[in-house]
């Protein structure tokens, strides 16, 4: 094969720069243990609301023993339950969600705070907010002719 | 004289060319609604079923038909000879435009406002998801057409280098049949037998996991046709000579093998697949970068190469020695350049951690319409700008206004994707149809919404100027006899090649194991998992 003295430069600049984002997305990973949402969980969408962690009493913001902080929701059409949640800012907190109805997605705009909802599984995202805001969970998936009403509010609060 | 398969180019390019022209008039009425300017127009039925509308016809339609009509002339005028079996082409168009009017009709009457990517557990009608499985069984007949051509053509012509526009037709071909695997069975197995109420429930998860084997490499089904006429019509036009066949037989060989296993930068963001998958997944969406980056090298030596014969001197002198009349030249250009803006925001999408603030975003929608719309779509007008005189046998109606309308593409497509980059990243979802959400953001999007609206009108404006010159040309009486060869011939033409850079066995092997390895075990969990199926519900 006939490869050009210039191509075969152009293909080390190539081989370099892939490497590079290649090898800083996995220190990111390993090092400093950066994933996307990806608990594998099933849970059974037509019954989630009779019992269990995801029953209506069940939801909202629980402070665990060690600070940390989960909160538990449904998205649903067309909002996401309890529709307003406050958390203590640069906290560990960690939501889980899912869906009694139809595919949905979140997120809090300017964070990594985001995850599809799929019915049938139970989302998890860990993250920690570092400003005291008022903001939004704005859901990201079409969901249904009301997607567009689809928010609900997230207050992050001063610590103290 | 063989027959070129001139009227089944052209039937199906016409197909191509008129849902491109209804998809416009949709795209322009869906940022005036979205934008809040025009408050008389909104709708979220008529919004949400137009969209669902837009994305077939351009995602589906526009390029199935455009690939098949590309695919018919190149392979009748590189190798020289009739197709395999001319019936089985007007097969292929009759059940394709078949499927498309089955789909289209759910679609026009707000019976499928599912989008194009169909996202179940929302059900549509029944006739929308069949449709659509025909569009794809015509591409299939066309994929057989393409291999039994190239494949008969070997057997008469032992040890003869297979044309280069031929090689990549033919990757593609097969590299369909692995990609568009997956929304079949999603379609056979889960969506078809459950909107028919012959099964209860559909999961998601797997709904989901099979659609994303479809969903990376079909891109690469429609932009297949821009790098073939970029490495093997571009440079002739242009005056000059390809800068290496082989190294593109290397760029169809990587496109065809690396797009189709790597579907999870799709589902980051997805709870039914595991972290490691993802992360394998990534390792592959950035190897596909590879042969866009050779491709992107070869384009422009070659075109350096026509430059300089034309008198260019320096640096960048070359550039502006080019023909810049030639429409083709001007595509080419225009697109390397949209490719190279919307491929470093691909690079964002791709990445396993940064995506999480781009996902689902307008940030993506701009990504896509920059590479597709802008990059893909401008080589499609560009190569019908090339074949309408030789499918036609008439003049170009005017090459003037064939160069005004290239550059309001690419203007038009600017001035709409910039803004989505901009307010994607300022948090704003993608696929919603207007703002109505307590938050200081919205009057943040306002001023970029406005912009959208003016890149959206650009847009009509300039497929019109398309439409009508096609259909002015194949109207009038200026008749264009020429029949030159119009590909493009490499610097070092090959004599012979090895095996695996004239064929596909080696290479369709490596991707079935490589195909085991990342969707092997994320499709067979969902059946050893204890999983939960989804019933349909209405939108």
């Amino acid at each position: 094969m006939h490869i050009d003295p210039l191509e075969r430069k152009w293909m080390y600049v190539v081989g370099v720069m892939t490497i590079v984002m290649v090898a800083s997305m996995a220190y990111a990973a390993v090092v400093m243990n950066m994933h996307p949402p990806s608990n594998v969980e099933t849970i059974d969408p037509k019954t989630l609301h009779l019992s269990g962690e995801f029953a209506e009493d069940n939801l909202g913001v629980t402070t665990n023993p060690d600070g940390s902080v989960t909160v538990r929701m449904i998205a649903a059409r067309y909002s996401f339950y309890p529709q307003e949640i406050e958390v203590p800012v640069d906290t560990e907190v960690t939501f889980r969600m899912t869906s009694p109805d139809v595919v949905h997605g979140v997120h809090v705009p300017f964070t990594n705070m985001s995850t599809m909802v799929i019915p049938g599984y139970v989302s998890e995202v860990t993250t920690r907010f570092p400003k005291a805001v008022e903001t939004q969970f704005l859901c990201n998936e079409y969901c249904g002719l009301g997607h567009d009403y689809m928010w609900s509010r997230l207050k992050v609060t001063p610590k103290g | 004289m063989h027959d070129k398969a001139k009227s089944v180019s052209l039937a199906n390019l016409w197909v191509a060319f008129a849902a491109f022209m209804v998809a416009i008039v949709l795209g322009l009425y869906q940022v005036m609604n979205r934008s809040g300017l025009f408050p008389e127009i909104e709708s979220h039925e008529l919004y949400f079923a137009s969209v669902s509308t837009h994305g077939v016809l351009m995602g589906f339609v526009l390029t199935t038909f455009f690939v098949m009509g590309f695919g018919y002339y190149t392979a009748t005028s590189t190798l020289k000879r009739e197709l395999w079996s001319k019936p089985l082409s007007w097969v292929a168009f009759w059940v394709a435009l078949g499927g498309t009017v089955m789909a289209a009709y759910p679609l026009l009457t707000g019976q499928a406002s599912v989008l194009y990517t169909f996202y179940p557990p929302l059900k549509a009608h029944p006739l929308f998801y069949i449709g659509a499985t025909l569009l794809v069984v015509g591409s299939w007949l066309w994929c057989l057409e393409m291999i039994m051509s190239v494949v008969t053509w070997k057997r008469d012509n032992p040890g003869k280098v297979v044309p280069l526009a031929m090689y990549g037709t033919t990757a593609n071909a097969v590299m369909w049949l692995w990609t568009s695997a997956g929304v079949a069975l999603e379609m056979i197995f889960q969506l078809i037998p459950w909107s028919l109420g012959i099964i209860d429930t559909v999961d998601p998860g797997l709904a989901r996991t099979l659609f994303s084997w479809t969903l990376h490499a079909i891109v690469y089904f429609w932009l297949f046709p821009a790098y073939i006429a970029m490495y093997t019509i571009l440079p002739k036009v242009a005056g000059g000579r390809l800068f290496s066949d082989e190294m593109g037989r290397v760029a169809f060989i990587m496109l065809m093998v690396i797009s189709v296993p790597i579907g999870f930068h799709h589902l980051y963001m997805d709870p039914q697949q595991a972290a490691g998958f993802k992360f394998l997944h990534m390792l592959g969406t950035f190897a596909v970068a590879v042969p866009t980056l050779l491709t992107g090298f070869t384009v422009l030596a070659s075109l350096e190469v026509s430059g300089r014969l034309r008198g260019g001197r320096g640096l960048l002198g070359w550039l502006g020695a080019l023909d810049w009349k030639e429409p083709m030249v001007v595509a080419g250009l225009l697109a390397l350049f949209m490719l190279i803006a919307g491929g470093f925001g691909g690079m964002i999408n791709a990445s396993y951690q940064m995506n999480t603030l781009v996902h689902n975003t307008q940030w993506v929608t701009g990504h896509f319409h920059l590479i597709f719309a802008g990059t893909t779509v401008i080589m499609y007008l560009a190569v019908a700008y090339h074949l309408w005189p030789k499918l036609t046998g008439r003049r170009l109606a005017s090459r003037g206004m064939a160069l005004v309308q290239l550059w309001t593409w690419c203007i038009g497509m600017l001035v709409l994707t910039m803004p989505w980059h901009i307010i994607g990243l300022l948090g704003q979802p993608r696929r919603i149809s207007s703002t109505p959400y307590d938050s200081p953001l919205v009057e943040a999007w306002g001023p970029h919404e406005a912009a959208m609206v003016v890149g959206g009108a650009i847009l009509l404006v300039s497929a019109l100027l398309f439409v009508l010159n096609l259909l002015l040309s194949h109207l009038s009486a200026r008749t264009d006899a020429r029949e030159k060869n119009e590909w493009a011939e490499a610097i070092h033409p090959p004599l012979r090649v090895a095996k695996p850079l004239n064929g596909f066995a080696l290479w369709n092997g490596i991707l079935a194991v490589w195909m085991i390895v990342s969707y092997g075990y994320p499709v067979l969990q969902f059946f050893v998992l204890d999983t939960y199926g989804s019933l349909p519900w209405g939108y």
